[in-house]
């Protein structure tokens, strides 16, 4: 029996491990980033204004959260949800995040690209050059409040 | 130990079992960091201790309202910015020229930078201006929690009681303080600032209270002057100007956020033998107006010692600053900047630490402006600069004014061939000090700052052309 000591330790603690790892992602809601629910977004009551001001917003009927700020692809979407989400998750968990919370420069890009991939009718005569820092427009420097809602 | 010949070396297994254990202990830390988030998203105010009207220590607030009450506290901080802060400097060291300009009164010998709010009551018991002259009670209107005490001294004097007679207890109670000598009326009051100066006890709704405030918000409502930065004021002319304006009553929440710090942060001065705390501001709020105000009722704050002009002390005109800004034009109120919300856990609070902007740029600036605070930093730091080196020539220019006025009177020139280079004395020195004695550099309305003192520097020229030819 003796020589079963060692193996079936192990495998406690890896189940110890895989049940407390599973416990904390389902309480964590871990599954429904996934998802293109808002709702998600808001998990973190630091999304709050955010998501209460896009209820408000003009886009709210057409588009959410994901719309926005994830590339319109499979691959890139959960890309950037991974990304982002490892960098919020962090920024929550340490409460170490820059406030008021600032989009960052590649995300303002591609929140840029998707102004333009529904307007690009009425944009089709400027090219904004989303990404190039130089040469970039910024839709929402003047349209702030069309994802948010009203600014006051 | 023959067992270990099969599988793994007994070393892997203290090392994967090392590995797993120091894992569960980190997914259990994140665990309880998932649930400290989630509780903070269910916290709520708890009424601890009952405190009302007549709870003047802040302390017996502090118990329910624990986060303001912390962020009020650090007022007691001391810190510079560029042109500002809260270090209690003395000013007229630091630019000499002051103590010309004022000469003959109290500011000549004592005029330091203010402190934190924590410090009002404090700074007024040991400034000079107060231990070396003789000063009547008025001064507590502002420096201290004079409210309850204004209310007994009107129920002593007659007024009735009941809460449906709070104002009038009040303005008799202030009327028989501003008459008392200082130390008299010093002797009533304990603490500075306190939260029902700004608050309903009952319901901590924001509230004007004090009774100085209420009559010239009034005044001006009841004249013509355009008040687009407070519509309330324009919507009750429009609506026939019923009986008095009353801003607990007409002004939005918002327009609340300015009006409870324009109680003190104002032009005022001290009228009558009753002294009388009184705000200027029957014709309007700009600068000239309240100098024509002041014209008529010819008020003479001192007669300057070198020039014998009868000049006026300009006093921390924020309030009237602010509301010739694009600020105020835009809706935003003095709390936006000065007590911007800030976050504590998932509970935004306004931050009762009241403070100059520029030493908090994310929270005060970057909610609107979404630049780098470096950036900000220097927009407003080039804005000021620019304001200061204007003041440094409003200052030459009076100072200049006051010699050429000093050398024809010794000359021999008579008071009437004087009478033009003095009256321009008081409109420039007027200009200059309203704003110098303004605590924001020409922030608040960068434009008519510098208009005040473009005006400053020619009437101060203007003088000495009189002044110089004066028989």
């Amino acid at each position: 029996m003796l020589h079963l000591l060692w193996p079936i330790a192990l495998s406690i603690s890896l189940g110890c491990l895989a049940g407390v790892g599973g416990y904390t992602f389902y309480y964590g809601q871990g599954l429904s980033y996934l998802s293109n629910d808002p709702a998600a977004c808001v998990n973190c009551h630091i999304m709050r204004e955010q998501y209460d001001g896009w209820l408000k917003g003009p886009h709210h009927a057409v588009a959410t959260c994901n719309d926005c700020h994830t590339p319109h692809n499979f691959i890139g979407k959960y890309m950037a949800k991974a990304e982002n989400g490892f960098w919020h998750s962090k920024g929550f968990t340490f409460q170490d995040f820059h406030e008021p919370i600032m989009i960052k420069p590649r995300n303002s890009a591609l929140l840029q690209k998707n102004c333009v991939a529904c307007h690009e009718r009425i944009t089709a005569e400027i090219n904004t050059h989303p990404g190039d820092k130089m040469k970039m427009l910024d839709c929402v420097h003047c349209h702030r409040e069309v994802g948010h809602g009203p600014v006051r | 130990m023959p067992f270990f010949k099969r599988g793994l070396a007994l070393w892997h297994y203290v090392v994967l079992i090392a590995v797993t254990t120091v894992a569960t202990f980190g997914v259990l830390l994140l665990y309880q960091n998932i649930v400290a988030r989630k509780a903070e998203a269910t916290q709520h105010v708890f009424r601890v201790v009952d405190v009302d009207e007549n709870t003047v220590d802040p302390a017996a607030w502090g118990k329910n309202y624990p986060r303001q009450f912390d962020s009020y506290k650090r007022t007691v901080d001391i810190e510079r910015t560029k042109h500002g802060g809260s270090d209690a400097f003395q000013k007229l060291d630091a630019d000499p020229r002051w103590r010309e300009i004022f000469k003959g009164y109290a500011f000549a010998v004592d005029y330091r930078e203010e402190r934190g709010h924590a410090y009002m009551l404090k700074d007024q018991d040991e400034t000079e201006r107060v231990t070396h002259f003789k000063q009547p009670g008025s001064c507590l209107h502002c420096h201290a929690a004079v409210i309850p005490t204004y209310i007994q001294a009107g129920l002593k004097a007659g007024i009735p009681a009941g809460p449906e007679n709070r104002e009038a207890q009040i303005q008799k109670g202030f009327e028989e303080l501003c008459a008392m000598p200082y130390a008299d009326a010093r002797k009533l009051v304990a603490h500075p600032v306190t939260c029902t100066d700004c608050h309903a006890a009952d319901s901590m709704d924001l509230r004007v209270s004090r009774p100085a405030f209420v009559n010239g918000i009034r005044a001006l409502a009841r004249s013509d002057y355009a008040t687009p930065h407070l519509p309330s004021i324009e919507r009750w002319r429009k609506e026939g100007r019923k009986g008095d304006y009353d801003p607990n009553k007409d002004a939005s929440r918002q327009e609340m956020r300015s009006l409870v710090c324009a109680q003190c942060h104002v032009e005022y001065y001290f009228k009558g033998q009753g002294k009388l705390v009184t705000y200027p501001w029957d014709k309007g709020l700009r600068v000239e107006q309240i100098e024509a105000y002041y014209d008529e009722v010819k008020h003479v704050d001192w007669k300057h010692t070198d020039s014998g002009a009868p000049v006026l002390k300009a006093q921390h005109p924020e309030f009237e600053l602010w509301s010739q800004g694009i600020h105020a034009r835009s809706g935003v109120a003095c709390a936006d900047c000065h007590m911007p919300y800030v976050r504590e856990g998932a509970i935004k609070v306004s931050n009762h630490h009241v403070r100059s902007p520029l030493l908090n740029i994310a929270q005060s600036c970057q909610t609107c402006h979404r630049y780098p605070e470096a950036e900000i930093r220097s927009r407003v730091e080039a804005i000021q600069d620019r304001n200061q080196s204007l003041m440094d020539r409003a200052e030459e220019a009076v100072v200049a004014l006051i010699k050429n006025i000093q050398d024809a009177a010794k000359r021999g020139a008579t008071d009437d061939a004087l009478k033009g280079a003095r009256d321009l004395q008081r409109k420039a020195q007027w200009r200059l000090d309203f704003i110098a004695a303004e605590n924001s550099t020409g922030f608040h309305a960068p434009q008519e700052a510098a208009r005040i003192l473009g005006e400053a520097i020619d009437y101060a020229r203007q003088g000495q052309i009189l002044a110089l030819s004066a028989k």
